[in-house]
Protein backbone atom coordinates (compact mmCIF):
# COMPACT_ATOMS: atom_id res chain seq x y z
CA UNK A 1 0.00 0.00 0.00
CA UNK A 2 1.39 3.37 -0.99
CA UNK A 3 1.49 6.22 1.40
CA UNK A 4 -0.14 9.37 0.19
CA UNK A 5 2.87 11.50 -0.58
CA UNK A 6 4.56 8.87 -2.73
CA UNK A 7 1.59 8.28 -5.05
CA UNK A 8 2.69 9.11 -8.57
CA UNK A 9 1.10 9.04 -11.99
CA UNK A 10 3.17 5.94 -12.77
CA UNK A 11 1.52 4.21 -9.80
CA UNK A 12 -1.91 5.07 -11.19
CA UNK A 13 -0.93 3.66 -14.59
CA UNK A 14 0.11 0.37 -12.94
CA UNK A 15 -3.15 0.20 -11.04
CA UNK A 16 -5.07 0.85 -14.25
CA UNK A 17 -3.32 -2.15 -15.78
CA UNK A 18 -5.30 -4.28 -13.34
CA UNK A 19 -8.66 -2.83 -14.43
CA UNK A 20 -10.01 -5.18 -17.07
CA UNK A 21 -12.33 -4.56 -19.98
CA UNK A 22 -15.62 -6.07 -18.73
CA UNK A 23 -16.29 -7.58 -22.16
CA UNK A 24 -12.74 -8.93 -22.67
CA UNK A 25 -11.44 -10.01 -19.25
CA UNK A 26 -7.89 -10.77 -20.46
CA UNK A 27 -7.23 -7.17 -21.47
CA UNK A 28 -6.81 -4.16 -19.24
CA UNK A 29 -8.03 -0.71 -20.17
CA UNK A 30 -4.37 0.28 -20.63
CA UNK A 31 -3.81 -2.68 -23.01
CA UNK A 32 -6.82 -1.50 -24.96
CA UNK A 33 -5.37 1.99 -25.32
CA UNK A 34 -8.48 3.44 -23.73
CA UNK A 35 -6.72 5.53 -21.09
CA UNK A 36 -5.57 8.78 -22.65
CA UNK A 37 -4.28 10.79 -19.70
CA UNK A 38 -3.50 10.51 -15.99
CA UNK A 39 -2.95 13.58 -13.84
CA UNK A 40 -2.28 13.66 -10.10
CA UNK A 41 -2.24 16.81 -8.01
CA UNK A 42 -2.62 18.00 -4.47
CA UNK A 43 -5.14 20.72 -3.75
CA UNK A 44 -5.66 22.09 -0.25
CA UNK A 45 -4.03 19.00 1.19
CA UNK A 46 -6.28 16.70 -0.84
CA UNK A 47 -4.68 14.19 -3.17
CA UNK A 48 -6.61 14.07 -6.43
CA UNK A 49 -6.40 11.84 -9.49
CA UNK A 50 -7.80 12.87 -12.84
CA UNK A 51 -8.14 10.21 -15.51
CA UNK A 52 -9.39 10.64 -19.05
CA UNK A 53 -10.51 7.72 -21.16
CA UNK A 54 -11.95 7.20 -24.61
CA UNK A 55 -14.60 4.57 -25.35
CA UNK A 56 -14.12 2.04 -28.13
CA UNK A 57 -17.63 2.56 -29.49
CA UNK A 58 -19.67 5.70 -28.79
CA UNK A 59 -22.64 3.67 -27.61
CA UNK A 60 -20.64 1.12 -25.61
CA UNK A 61 -22.91 -0.04 -22.77
CA UNK A 62 -19.91 -1.11 -20.65
CA UNK A 63 -18.71 2.49 -20.30
CA UNK A 64 -20.48 3.12 -16.99
CA UNK A 65 -19.05 -0.07 -15.50
CA UNK A 66 -15.54 0.83 -16.68
CA UNK A 67 -15.74 4.33 -15.22
CA UNK A 68 -16.81 2.88 -11.90
CA UNK A 69 -14.11 0.18 -11.96
CA UNK A 70 -11.45 2.84 -12.58
CA UNK A 71 -12.83 5.03 -9.82
CA UNK A 72 -12.90 2.17 -7.31
CA UNK A 73 -9.41 0.87 -8.14
CA UNK A 74 -7.73 4.27 -8.05
CA UNK A 75 -9.63 5.46 -4.97
CA UNK A 76 -8.41 2.38 -3.12
CA UNK A 77 -4.80 3.51 -3.67
CA UNK A 78 -5.43 6.28 -1.17
CA UNK A 79 -6.64 9.22 -3.22
CA UNK A 80 -9.13 11.59 -1.62
CA UNK A 81 -10.96 12.03 -4.87
CA UNK A 82 -10.86 10.48 -8.31
CA UNK A 83 -12.31 12.00 -11.42
CA UNK A 84 -12.91 9.86 -14.50
CA UNK A 85 -13.92 11.81 -17.58
CA UNK A 86 -14.51 10.94 -21.22
CA UNK A 87 -11.87 12.32 -23.55
CA UNK A 88 -13.67 14.19 -26.33
CA UNK A 89 -10.50 15.02 -28.23
CA UNK A 90 -8.95 11.61 -28.70
CA UNK A 91 -11.05 9.24 -30.75
CA UNK A 92 -10.32 5.60 -30.01
CA UNK A 93 -9.28 3.46 -32.93
CA UNK A 94 -8.25 -0.19 -32.82
CA UNK A 95 -4.73 0.94 -33.82
CA UNK A 96 -4.38 2.18 -30.22
CA UNK A 97 -4.39 -1.42 -29.00
CA UNK A 98 -0.87 -2.51 -28.00
CA UNK A 99 0.81 -5.34 -29.98
CA UNK A 100 1.04 -7.51 -26.84
CA UNK A 101 -2.65 -6.88 -26.24
CA UNK A 102 -3.42 -8.22 -29.70
CA UNK A 103 -1.51 -11.41 -28.88
CA UNK A 104 -3.46 -11.85 -25.64
CA UNK A 105 -6.68 -11.30 -27.55
CA UNK A 106 -5.80 -13.98 -30.09
CA UNK A 107 -4.89 -16.43 -27.32
CA UNK A 108 -8.24 -15.69 -25.70
CA UNK A 109 -9.91 -16.83 -28.94
CA UNK A 110 -10.74 -13.52 -30.59
CA UNK A 111 -8.96 -12.56 -33.80
CA UNK A 112 -7.29 -9.17 -33.24
CA UNK A 113 -7.97 -6.18 -35.50
CA UNK A 114 -5.55 -5.52 -38.36
CA UNK A 115 -3.73 -2.18 -38.37
CA UNK A 116 -5.67 0.37 -40.37
CA UNK A 117 -3.11 3.17 -40.60
CA UNK A 118 -5.52 5.44 -42.47
CA UNK A 119 -9.02 4.14 -42.91
CA UNK A 120 -10.95 0.94 -42.58
CA UNK A 121 -11.20 -0.85 -45.91
CA UNK A 122 -12.99 -4.03 -46.94
CA UNK A 123 -9.58 -5.71 -47.50
CA UNK A 124 -8.91 -5.55 -43.77
CA UNK A 125 -11.79 -7.93 -43.28
CA UNK A 126 -10.24 -10.58 -45.52
CA UNK A 127 -7.29 -12.86 -44.68
CA UNK A 128 -8.05 -12.80 -40.98
CA UNK A 129 -6.26 -15.59 -39.12
CA UNK A 130 -8.36 -18.14 -37.24
CA UNK A 131 -7.42 -17.98 -33.53
CA UNK A 132 -8.10 -21.73 -33.16
CA UNK A 133 -6.02 -23.28 -35.98
CA UNK A 134 -4.08 -20.37 -37.48
CA UNK A 135 -5.48 -20.72 -41.00
CA UNK A 136 -6.26 -17.57 -42.98
CA UNK A 137 -8.86 -19.41 -45.05
CA UNK A 138 -11.67 -17.65 -43.22
CA UNK A 139 -14.68 -15.58 -44.16
CA UNK A 140 -16.76 -12.83 -42.63
CA UNK A 141 -20.17 -14.16 -41.61
CA UNK A 142 -21.50 -11.00 -40.04
CA UNK A 143 -20.08 -7.56 -39.30
CA UNK A 144 -21.99 -7.67 -36.04
CA UNK A 145 -21.50 -10.02 -33.12
CA UNK A 146 -22.01 -10.52 -29.42
CA UNK A 147 -20.73 -7.02 -28.59
CA UNK A 148 -20.49 -3.81 -30.64
CA UNK A 149 -16.76 -4.29 -31.18
CA UNK A 150 -16.89 -7.83 -32.58
CA UNK A 151 -17.70 -9.47 -35.91
CA UNK A 152 -18.49 -13.13 -36.55
CA UNK A 153 -16.26 -15.19 -38.85
CA UNK A 154 -16.00 -18.79 -40.01
CA UNK A 155 -12.85 -20.84 -40.62
CA UNK A 156 -12.96 -23.20 -43.63
CA UNK A 157 -9.92 -25.07 -42.37
CA UNK A 158 -11.05 -26.16 -38.88
CA UNK A 159 -14.71 -25.48 -39.69
CA UNK A 160 -15.33 -23.47 -36.57
CA UNK A 161 -16.90 -20.10 -36.04
CA UNK A 162 -14.91 -17.43 -34.25
CA UNK A 163 -15.09 -13.81 -33.30
CA UNK A 164 -12.98 -10.97 -34.61
CA UNK A 165 -12.34 -7.63 -32.97
CA UNK A 166 -13.31 -5.16 -35.70
CA UNK A 167 -10.75 -2.79 -37.10
CA UNK A 168 -12.27 0.60 -36.46
CA UNK B 1 -20.94 30.84 -33.82
CA UNK B 2 -24.71 30.70 -34.15
CA UNK B 3 -25.90 28.58 -31.23
CA UNK B 4 -29.44 28.12 -32.46
CA UNK B 5 -28.19 26.87 -35.81
CA UNK B 6 -25.89 24.35 -34.17
CA UNK B 7 -28.61 23.16 -31.82
CA UNK B 8 -30.97 22.63 -34.74
CA UNK B 9 -28.32 20.53 -36.49
CA UNK B 10 -27.55 18.48 -33.37
CA UNK B 11 -31.24 17.85 -32.78
CA UNK B 12 -32.10 16.73 -36.27
CA UNK B 13 -29.13 14.36 -36.35
CA UNK B 14 -29.74 13.15 -32.81
CA UNK B 15 -33.45 12.65 -33.40
CA UNK B 16 -32.83 10.72 -36.62
CA UNK B 17 -30.39 8.46 -34.78
CA UNK B 18 -32.64 7.97 -31.76
CA UNK B 19 -35.74 7.12 -33.77
CA UNK B 20 -34.10 4.84 -36.31
CA UNK B 21 -32.22 3.25 -33.42
CA UNK B 22 -35.53 2.53 -31.73
CA UNK B 23 -36.97 1.14 -34.94
CA UNK B 24 -33.91 -1.06 -35.55
CA UNK B 25 -34.23 -2.46 -32.05
CA UNK B 26 -37.71 -3.72 -32.92
CA UNK B 27 -36.04 -6.47 -34.97
CA UNK B 28 -34.46 -7.92 -31.84
CA UNK B 29 -35.69 -11.46 -31.45
CA UNK B 30 -37.61 -11.55 -34.73
CA UNK B 31 -34.90 -11.09 -37.37
CA UNK B 32 -35.03 -13.53 -40.31
CA UNK B 33 -31.59 -14.95 -39.37
CA UNK B 34 -29.70 -14.93 -36.09
CA UNK B 35 -26.96 -12.83 -37.69
CA UNK B 36 -29.51 -10.28 -38.87
CA UNK B 37 -31.08 -10.15 -35.47
CA UNK B 38 -27.64 -9.30 -34.07
CA UNK B 39 -26.92 -6.82 -36.86
CA UNK B 40 -30.05 -4.76 -36.29
CA UNK B 41 -29.68 -4.93 -32.51
CA UNK B 42 -26.03 -3.80 -32.77
CA UNK B 43 -26.86 -0.99 -35.15
CA UNK B 44 -29.65 0.09 -32.82
CA UNK B 45 -27.20 0.26 -29.95
CA UNK B 46 -24.74 2.29 -32.04
CA UNK B 47 -27.45 4.72 -33.17
CA UNK B 48 -28.84 5.35 -29.71
CA UNK B 49 -25.24 5.93 -28.57
CA UNK B 50 -24.77 8.48 -31.35
CA UNK B 51 -27.97 10.27 -30.36
CA UNK B 52 -26.77 10.39 -26.77
CA UNK B 53 -23.39 11.82 -27.83
CA UNK B 54 -25.06 14.52 -29.97
CA UNK B 55 -27.44 15.56 -27.18
CA UNK B 56 -24.46 15.54 -24.81
CA UNK B 57 -22.71 18.12 -26.99
CA UNK B 58 -25.82 20.30 -26.86
CA UNK B 59 -25.86 19.87 -23.08
CA UNK B 60 -22.15 20.51 -22.44
CA UNK B 61 -21.31 23.08 -25.07
CA UNK B 62 -24.58 24.95 -25.54
CA UNK B 63 -25.86 24.71 -21.98
CA UNK B 64 -28.89 22.68 -23.01
CA UNK B 65 -30.77 20.17 -20.79
CA UNK B 66 -29.21 16.77 -20.10
CA UNK B 67 -29.40 14.08 -22.81
CA UNK B 68 -32.13 12.01 -21.13
CA UNK B 69 -34.39 15.03 -20.81
CA UNK B 70 -33.81 15.98 -24.43
CA UNK B 71 -34.53 12.43 -25.56
CA UNK B 72 -37.53 11.61 -23.41
CA UNK B 73 -39.25 14.81 -22.43
CA UNK B 74 -40.01 16.61 -25.64
CA UNK B 75 -43.30 16.68 -27.46
CA UNK B 76 -43.74 15.16 -30.90
CA UNK B 77 -43.74 18.65 -32.45
CA UNK B 78 -40.32 19.38 -30.96
CA UNK B 79 -38.71 16.39 -32.68
CA UNK B 80 -36.76 17.21 -35.82
CA UNK B 81 -36.29 13.75 -37.32
CA UNK B 82 -37.17 13.09 -40.97
CA UNK B 83 -40.25 10.98 -41.63
CA UNK B 84 -38.23 8.14 -43.18
CA UNK B 85 -36.96 7.03 -39.77
CA UNK B 86 -40.42 7.10 -38.19
CA UNK B 87 -42.07 4.56 -40.46
CA UNK B 88 -42.81 1.17 -38.89
CA UNK B 89 -40.29 -1.60 -39.63
CA UNK B 90 -42.70 -3.25 -42.07
CA UNK B 91 -41.33 -6.27 -43.91
CA UNK B 92 -37.61 -6.99 -43.88
CA UNK B 93 -37.21 -5.64 -47.41
CA UNK B 94 -38.36 -2.21 -46.33
CA UNK B 95 -36.21 -2.15 -43.20
CA UNK B 96 -33.13 -3.10 -45.23
CA UNK B 97 -33.78 -0.51 -47.92
CA UNK B 98 -34.43 2.21 -45.35
CA UNK B 99 -31.22 1.23 -43.56
CA UNK B 100 -29.36 1.40 -46.90
CA UNK B 101 -30.73 4.83 -47.86
CA UNK B 102 -30.40 6.34 -44.40
CA UNK B 103 -26.94 5.06 -43.51
CA UNK B 104 -25.34 6.19 -46.74
CA UNK B 105 -26.62 9.71 -46.05
CA UNK B 106 -25.48 9.47 -42.45
CA UNK B 107 -21.97 8.33 -43.39
CA UNK B 108 -21.51 11.17 -45.88
CA UNK B 109 -22.94 13.68 -43.40
CA UNK B 110 -20.39 12.64 -40.76
CA UNK B 111 -17.58 12.62 -43.32
CA UNK B 112 -18.48 16.20 -44.23
CA UNK B 113 -18.68 17.14 -40.55
CA UNK B 114 -15.11 16.01 -39.84
CA UNK B 115 -14.18 19.38 -41.39
CA UNK B 116 -16.70 21.35 -39.31
CA UNK B 117 -15.65 24.64 -37.76
CA UNK B 118 -17.61 23.52 -34.69
CA UNK B 119 -14.89 21.39 -33.08
CA UNK B 120 -16.93 19.17 -30.73
CA UNK B 121 -18.98 17.94 -33.68
CA UNK B 122 -15.91 17.50 -35.90
CA UNK B 123 -14.33 15.33 -33.19
CA UNK B 124 -17.41 13.19 -32.74
CA UNK B 125 -17.75 12.83 -36.51
CA UNK B 126 -14.25 11.35 -36.81
CA UNK B 127 -15.20 8.68 -34.32
CA UNK B 128 -18.71 7.92 -35.53
CA UNK B 129 -17.94 7.61 -39.23
CA UNK B 130 -15.83 4.50 -38.50
CA UNK B 131 -18.82 2.84 -36.85
CA UNK B 132 -21.26 3.76 -39.59
CA UNK B 133 -18.98 2.31 -42.24
CA UNK B 134 -19.91 -1.10 -40.85
CA UNK B 135 -23.59 -0.24 -41.12
CA UNK B 136 -23.15 0.77 -44.74
CA UNK B 137 -21.17 -2.36 -45.57
CA UNK B 138 -23.95 -4.45 -44.09
CA UNK B 139 -26.63 -2.60 -46.06
CA UNK B 140 -24.75 -2.82 -49.35
CA UNK B 141 -24.05 -6.50 -48.99
CA UNK B 142 -27.66 -7.44 -48.27
CA UNK B 143 -29.06 -5.12 -50.91
CA UNK B 144 -26.87 -6.82 -53.50
CA UNK B 145 -27.54 -10.35 -52.30
CA UNK B 146 -31.31 -9.94 -52.24
CA UNK B 147 -31.51 -7.94 -55.46
CA UNK B 148 -29.63 -10.76 -57.18
CA UNK B 149 -31.36 -13.56 -55.28
CA UNK B 150 -34.65 -14.87 -56.57
CA UNK B 151 -37.25 -13.22 -58.75
CA UNK B 152 -39.32 -12.53 -55.63
CA UNK B 153 -36.47 -11.07 -53.58
CA UNK B 154 -35.51 -8.83 -56.50
CA UNK B 155 -39.08 -7.60 -56.93
CA UNK B 156 -39.43 -6.98 -53.23
CA UNK B 157 -36.23 -4.92 -53.05
CA UNK B 158 -37.29 -2.85 -56.05
CA UNK B 159 -40.75 -2.24 -54.59
CA UNK B 160 -39.27 -1.26 -51.22
CA UNK B 161 -36.87 1.12 -52.96
CA UNK B 162 -39.72 2.72 -54.94
CA UNK B 163 -41.74 3.16 -51.76
CA UNK B 164 -38.91 4.49 -49.56
CA UNK B 165 -37.29 6.92 -51.99
CA UNK B 166 -39.73 9.87 -51.60
CA UNK B 167 -39.21 9.62 -47.85
CA UNK B 168 -35.43 9.35 -48.24
CA UNK B 169 -35.30 12.64 -50.13
CA UNK B 170 -36.94 14.14 -47.05
CA UNK B 171 -33.67 13.57 -45.16
CA UNK B 172 -32.30 16.62 -46.95
CA UNK B 173 -35.06 19.06 -46.00
CA UNK B 174 -33.42 22.36 -45.13
CA UNK B 175 -33.95 24.19 -41.89
CA UNK B 176 -34.15 27.95 -41.55
CA UNK B 177 -30.51 27.93 -40.45
CA UNK B 178 -29.17 26.25 -43.59
CA UNK B 179 -27.38 29.36 -44.91
CA UNK B 180 -25.85 30.17 -41.53
CA UNK B 181 -24.50 26.63 -41.16
CA UNK B 182 -22.84 26.83 -44.56
CA UNK B 183 -21.55 30.39 -44.13
CA UNK B 184 -19.97 29.67 -40.75
CA UNK B 185 -18.36 26.47 -42.00
CA UNK B 186 -20.31 24.34 -39.54
CA UNK B 187 -21.81 22.05 -42.17
CA UNK B 188 -21.48 21.93 -45.95
CA UNK B 189 -25.26 21.86 -46.38
CA UNK B 190 -28.10 19.51 -47.32
CA UNK B 191 -27.81 20.16 -51.05
CA UNK B 192 -24.18 19.09 -51.19
CA UNK B 193 -24.98 16.08 -49.03
CA UNK B 194 -27.88 15.08 -51.27
CA UNK B 195 -25.72 15.24 -54.39
CA UNK B 196 -22.95 13.12 -52.92
CA UNK B 197 -25.54 10.67 -51.58
CA UNK B 198 -27.32 10.31 -54.91
CA UNK B 199 -24.07 9.59 -56.68
CA UNK B 200 -23.11 6.98 -54.09
CA UNK B 201 -26.41 5.11 -53.83
CA UNK B 202 -27.04 5.19 -57.58
CA UNK B 203 -23.78 3.29 -58.10
CA UNK B 204 -24.72 0.60 -55.56
CA UNK B 205 -28.33 0.31 -56.76
CA UNK B 206 -27.24 -0.05 -60.36
CA UNK B 207 -24.53 -2.58 -59.50
CA UNK B 208 -27.18 -4.60 -57.64
CA UNK B 209 -29.26 -4.71 -60.84
CA UNK B 210 -32.02 -2.51 -59.46
CA UNK B 211 -33.46 0.65 -61.01
CA UNK B 212 -33.16 4.04 -59.35
CA UNK B 213 -36.71 5.33 -58.90
CA UNK B 214 -37.40 8.78 -60.31
CA UNK B 215 -39.10 10.97 -57.73
CA UNK B 216 -40.91 14.15 -58.73
CA UNK B 217 -40.21 17.09 -56.41
CA UNK B 218 -43.88 17.26 -55.50
CA UNK B 219 -43.77 13.68 -54.17
CA UNK B 220 -40.93 14.24 -51.70
CA UNK B 221 -42.07 13.82 -48.11
CA UNK B 222 -40.93 16.91 -46.25
CA UNK B 223 -42.03 18.21 -42.87
CA UNK B 224 -40.07 16.22 -40.31
CA UNK B 225 -37.33 18.81 -39.90
CA UNK B 226 -39.96 21.44 -39.11
CA UNK B 227 -41.84 19.27 -36.62
CA UNK B 228 -44.52 17.91 -38.96
CA UNK B 229 -44.47 14.16 -38.58
CA UNK B 230 -46.18 11.04 -39.82
CA UNK B 231 -48.88 9.45 -37.69
CA UNK B 232 -46.31 6.85 -36.61
CA UNK B 233 -44.08 9.07 -34.47
CA UNK B 234 -46.51 9.82 -31.65
CA UNK B 235 -47.21 6.17 -30.74
CA UNK B 236 -43.48 5.42 -30.97
CA UNK B 237 -42.67 8.26 -28.55
CA UNK B 238 -45.42 7.05 -26.22
CA UNK B 239 -43.86 3.63 -26.12
CA UNK B 240 -40.29 4.94 -25.83
CA UNK B 241 -41.10 7.21 -22.91
CA UNK B 242 -43.49 4.89 -21.08
CA UNK B 243 -41.04 4.06 -18.30
CA UNK B 244 -39.65 7.60 -17.95
CA UNK B 245 -43.13 9.06 -17.62
CA UNK B 246 -43.96 6.88 -14.62
CA UNK B 247 -41.19 8.61 -12.65
CA UNK B 248 -39.51 11.50 -14.48
CA UNK B 249 -35.97 12.20 -13.31
CA UNK B 250 -35.61 8.89 -11.47
CA UNK B 251 -32.03 7.80 -10.82
CA UNK B 252 -31.13 4.27 -11.88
Amino acid sequence: MHTLHTLTEADVWSTLETVKDPEIPVLSLVDMGMITKVLCRTMQGQKLAHITMTPTFVGCPALGVMKKDIYDAVKKMGFDDVEVVIDMETAWTSDRMKPEAKLKLEKFGIAPPAMMEEDMTAELLEKVRCPHCGSTDTTLRSSFGSTLCRAIRFCYSCRQGFEQFKPI
Amino acid sequence: MNKEAIKELLYKMGDDALIIGHRNSEWTGIGPLLEEDLAFASMAQDKVGHAQALYQISHEVLGDKDPDTIAFQRTEKEFKCCQLVELPIGEYDFSLVRHFLFDHAELIRYEMLTASSFKPLAQLAKKVKGEIKYHVMHADSFLKQLAKGTEESHARMQAALNFAMPFAYGIFEKSEYEDVLIKEGIFGGEEMLREKWLEKISAVVTAAGLTMPQVADSKIVYGGRKGYHSKFLEPLLDEMTEVTRTDPGAEW
